[in-house]
């Protein structure tokens, strides 16, 4: 017999529950629970309709397969029927099944707001309380507009019963976290304010918790709340424990209603009226006293009311931040609670004091505790209090302690939880950087970092050390050495790879002169790590190695070697393979001057918010962080925006590798422009049909120039065209020195009228021959005339053929050339008004 | 604002769950199983609150039955822990030395008295007798245990 204590338990619903812990198996379960939908299915299909109970049971029966984990896909529209019935029970399961199994079809929603408008008017308190209830559980938006303007009018009404007024006070509030501008607050501000007064003290605790939401979004319509906030407060707080009968909660007065009040009062400044501001000071001077006094009860629940309310005083405290006398007391209050015996109040202690660290006037108070969070960092047994300490010495950081604090937390880290190994990577990185007087500090702290927890040392706190150490030249020597003997240890992590290489690859030099660093040296050990990195680190070694490659010439050959191996260059990864390719074709190819220039050190970083701050805000969320400011302006800013794709601000790798793709292009554009010939270079003996074409394409809007040139002969072109008829005079300039024989030229058309001139066989060395060719344009063409030219070419000049018959001799030339002859040279301009050319223009696309 | 009250056994069984702002059943499936791992990794001695993203989550252990309740941030911590208590203050009161069976099988009960002192994710009603009162008004308008006793079994 299940237990049963009173009024109404569904007898076939305990069965049905006893049935189901009985099945012995997960199989079984599933069975019973689906002979069970399969009745109650047909139930609600069948003919007779059923009455309200055993409706109530089938729904609730639902309910209880669905809350086992079970879908239900029915029963919503008995749930609906339900909520009609006159029974409270019945109605009850209703409504408790539509909270639960939220059903956006549009028609029960219709049906749901009708039965909850029915509700409301219905003048029932219970009832109106269950609607109430429904709809703040759902809180839909359909339901915010059927009911948002009606919420509000029955909790400012007059008659409307305390319990109610509680409940339309949370709905409203409710609706308005979900559906604010839905919520119309301008005329009833006033009212809601007033309620704050009301006897009944559920009634302020229900308005105290709406206006602190609404104050949050509009403060300025609730200030009036703040004077009766304290005076409310004030009278609690000095309250024997008898007045408030039951809303004393094991010996403190109204705990609940004293925090909601402190909270509200934390959505605002200090008051500025004197008086309201001294009662305030006194009330939270009580409130601190209190905590002094002996408990009342040895219950763990009185010492946990009381110090709720005294944590959300000191809130308060530190929110306003004004009084000093009451923040030093609040930093002392926490100070004991740090020892306590409690772990509870261990860590909120520790939570609350990483807020008061960063106000100026605790901020001294705050650090003379850091022995004892160091001690509890190193003792405590449960992992979120050791967090909150570590927290807790990221927040009282400055200058004085930031040593001890960032050795303290490097040695936390080498045991600490994997699951914080991040934040607490971040967090030293930042507080190293900040406080570094000394960069060589920096630099070790950062390699510690890597060697104890290389893991989840992400991209920025590297990049970090990086831009730092090349920002600052006092620093570069030390850092090639520190990263030159961290690589000797025989098994370090890829990050250490990573600086290490980048490093090296550009202060290599400074350490170059001691024999157990030469470059030999350094070049091997990086070489040995070289095989165990993943392919974004071994690309940044191949950097590495060329800018070695730049500082020291004695290794270039065995770089060089490295680089040519078939695992470089015939490697899998794209990446690698196009890195070593260009790099060995660069170290050969290059100048000494052109491959210093192109490996110069890298240029100083510009100074920009640290990236680490934002993935550190990032990671803990909004609201979480606590600031580490010691008080000045040192506060990082708000909202830093991590690196995004600009190329600056990128890795040192990556533009690195832009630069070096920059100058590689140039130097392959110089190598193969088809320019002007440099004198130095004679020009082919054929000229390359790309510049020949290059050249006719040239005339398409100029008239005159050079059309072909070889080693012999020179062809220029100077031509006019008016109408239909065009006249060149075609220039052939011999550039030997003997004559050319036999010199005839022919012009091959398909659609063009061209006439030519008839020239001299001869053609003097070193003189030029002209030709006149009349051209008459009769029809559209689309093929440009061909001239054909032979000539002889003197026997002392080496021609193609002649080279390999060893024999020189004059051998036939023939040449082909296109004439520029386009039929835009045959184009006249005329003029229009625009009406006729859009008119003309709109033709031409039908 | 409180977010979702979770009630779940030594072995993980869900026996209650309240949830305060709408959510897709997926992630409310997640929720429970990151709760239940979480919640019944800890060490006894350790202190009863964990911050889970951005949440923090507030835990007693009652008997048999874990309590979970996850608030936001700004939530008083000890104050949450003194919900869950007042909680099983009006359970016990309700159902007489209240243990989990009860809960298993009077579940509809179960969410009848938590709606009664919480709603919309903030405590409505901090006085106990109040809500005593309200339940036992509520109970009145149901049947007697006989009526009980000739309904069918089914």
């Amino acid at each position: 017999m299940p237990a049963v204590s009173k009024g109404d338990g569904m007898r076939g619903l305990a069965v049905f529950i006893s049935d189901i812990r009985n099945c012995k198996s997960k199989e079984a379960e599933v069975k019973r629970i689906n002979k069970e939908l399969a009745n109650i299915r047909s139930k609600f299909k069948g003919d007779k309709a059923l009455d309200g109970y055993s409706k109530k049971k089938y729904v609730c029966k639902l309910l209880f397969i669905f809350l086992l984990g079970h879908d239900i896909d029915f029963g919503h529209m008995e749930a609906v029927n339900l909520l009609s019935s006159n029974k409270y029970t019945e109605k009850q399961i209703g409504y408790l099944f539509i909270s639960v199994l939220v059903n956006s079809n549009s028609d029960l929603i219709r049906l749901i707001n009708n039965a909850i408008k029915n509700d409301l008017a219905s003048r029932n308190p219970t009832f109106m309380n269950l609607a109430l209830h429904c709809i703040a559980n759902v809180g839909s938006r359909e339901m915010a507009e059927a009911f948002a303007s009606e919420i509000p009018r029955i909790l400012v009404a007059g008659d409307t019963m305390d319990s109610v007024k509680q409940s339309a006070a949370l709905c409203l509030l409710r609706l308005n976290r979900t559906s604010p501008d839905l919520v119309p607050m301008g005329e009833w501000t006033a009212r809601v304010v007033h309620l704050l007064n009301d006897q009944h003290l559920g009634v302020v605790t229900a308005a105290t918790s709406l206006i602190t939401t609404l104050a949050q979004k509009s403060p300025d319509d609730f200030k009036t709340s703040v004077s009766l906030a304290v005076t409310r407060l004030s009278r609690i707080v000095t309250s024997a424990s008898i007045d408030l009968q039951d809303y004393t909660y094991y010996f403190v007065a109204a705990p609940w209603l004293s925090v909601k009040l402190l909270r509200l009062l934390q959505c605002y400044p200090p008051p500025e009226d004197t008086s309201l501001r001294s009662r305030l000071t006194e009330c939270l001077e009580t409130i601190l006293n209190k905590a002094q006094e002996p408990p009342k009860s040895k219950k763990v629940q009185h010492s946990n009311a009381r110090n709720a309310v005294l944590f959300e005083a000191i809130s308060l405290i530190i929110h306003h931040d004004s009084e000093p006398t009451l923040l030093v007391r609040a930093c002392n209050q926490l100070g004991q609670f740090l020892q306590h015996r409690e772990t509870n109040l261990r860590y909120l202690a520790l939570e609350s004091m990483c807020t008061l660290a960063s106000s100026e006037f605790s901020h001294e108070a705050v650090k003379t505790h850091i022995e004892t969070v160091i001690n509890a960092l190193k003792t405590e047994r449960d992992v979120s209090v050791r967090q909150r300490a570590v927290d807790l010495l990221y927040a009282m950081c400055d200058r004085s302690n930031a040593r001890q604090i960032v050795a303290e937390m490097l040695s936390y880290l080498e045991t600490a939880d994997y699951s914080i190994r991040e934040e607490i990577v971040l967090k030293v990185a930042i507080l190293a950087e900040k406080y570094a007087v000394d960069y060589t500090w920096y630099v070790d702290t950062i390699l510690n970092l890597i060697r104890i927890a290389g893991d989840y040392v992400s991209e920025e706190v590297w990049y970090r050390v990086i831009q730092i150490v090349i920002n600052r030249d006092d620093v570069q020597g030390y850092a090639a050495k520190t990263v030159f003997e961290a690589l000797q240890a025989p098994a370090c992590h890829e990050n250490l790879v990573k600086v290490g290489g980048y490093i090296l690859g550009e202060f290599g030099n400074l350490i170059a002169g001691d024999p157990r660093s030469s470059p030999l040296v350094q070049f091997n050990l990086l070489h040995s790590k070289f095989h165990l990195c993943s392919v974004p680190t071994r690309a940044l070694l191949l950097s590495a190695y060329i800018k070695f490659i730049n500082l020291f010439p004695e290794v270039k050959a065995t770089i060089q070697d490295v680089l040519r191996s078939d695992s470089q260059l015939r490697n899998a990864d794209v990446e690698l393979q196009q890195r070593a390719v260009e790099y060995l074709r660069l170290s050969c190819i290059a100048s000494a001057d052109t491959l210093a220039t192109v490996l110069e050190e890298m240029p100083a970083f510009p100074e920009r918010e640290s990236s680490i701050l934002a993935k550190l805000k990032k990671k803990k969320g909004p609201g979480k962080l606590p600031e580490n400011v010691n008080g000045s302006a040192e506060e990082p800013a708000a909202s830093s925006k991590p690196d995004t794709a600009c190329w600056w601000t990128s890795s040192p790798t990556s533009r690195l590798l832009l630069l070096l793709l920059l100058l590689l292009l140039l130097l392959r554009w110089r190598t193969t422009c088809p320019g002007e010939p440099s004198s130095l270079r004679p020009p082919p003996f054929a000229p390359r049909r790309s510049d020949v074409l290059l050249r006719l394409l040239r005339f398409i809007c100029k008239n005159n120039g050079v059309l072909y040139e070889n080693q012999l002969l020179q062809i220029g072109l100077k031509s006019e065209y008016r109408q239909n008829l065009g006249r060149i005079y075609v220039f052939y300039g011999n550039k030997t020195t003997s004559q050319f024989l036999g010199f005839s030229t022919a012009v091959s058309s398909s659609d063009l009228n061209v006439h030519a001139k008839a020239v001299e066989p001869v053609i003097e060395g070193g003189a030029q021959l002209q030709q006149i060719l009349n051209i008459e344009c009769v029809t559209e063409f689309c093929d440009v005339p061909v001239l054909h030219i032979q000539f002889r070419p003197p026997s002392n000049v080496l021609t193609p053929d002649s080279v390999c018959q060893s024999r020189y001799g004059g051998t036939l030339q023939n040449i082909e050339v296109k004439l520029p002859v386009m039929l835009n040279k045959f184009f006249q301009p005329t003029e229009m008004t625009s009406q006729d050319f859009f008119q003309r223009w709109k033709q031409l696309g039908a | 604002m409180m977010r979702f009250l979770l009630l779940f056994s030594r072995q993980g069984r869900l026996r209650l769950q309240k949830w305060f702002t709408p959510m897709t059943e997926r992630e409310k499936k997640k929720i429970i199983r990151d709760m239940t791992t979480l919640v019944l990794a800890r060490q006894p001695r350790s202190c009863n609150f964990i911050q889970w993203k951005d949440l923090k989550i507030i835990y007693k252990r009652y008997a048999s039955l874990y309590f979970c309740l996850g608030v936001e941030n700004q939530e008083n911590e000890l104050l949450a822990l003194e919900v869950i208590h007042r909680y099983v203050e009006l359970l016990d009161k309700y159902f007489g030395n209240v243990c989990e069976l009860d809960i298993i099988f009077n579940f509809e009960k179960a969410y009848f008295i938590l709606d009664e002192f919480l709603m919309g994710g903030e405590i409505q009603e901090t006085s106990k007798q109040m809500v005593n009162r309200s339940i036992e008004a509520s109970d009145m308008l149901q049947e007697t245990l006989e009526e009980y006793m000739s309904k069918p079994a089914f």
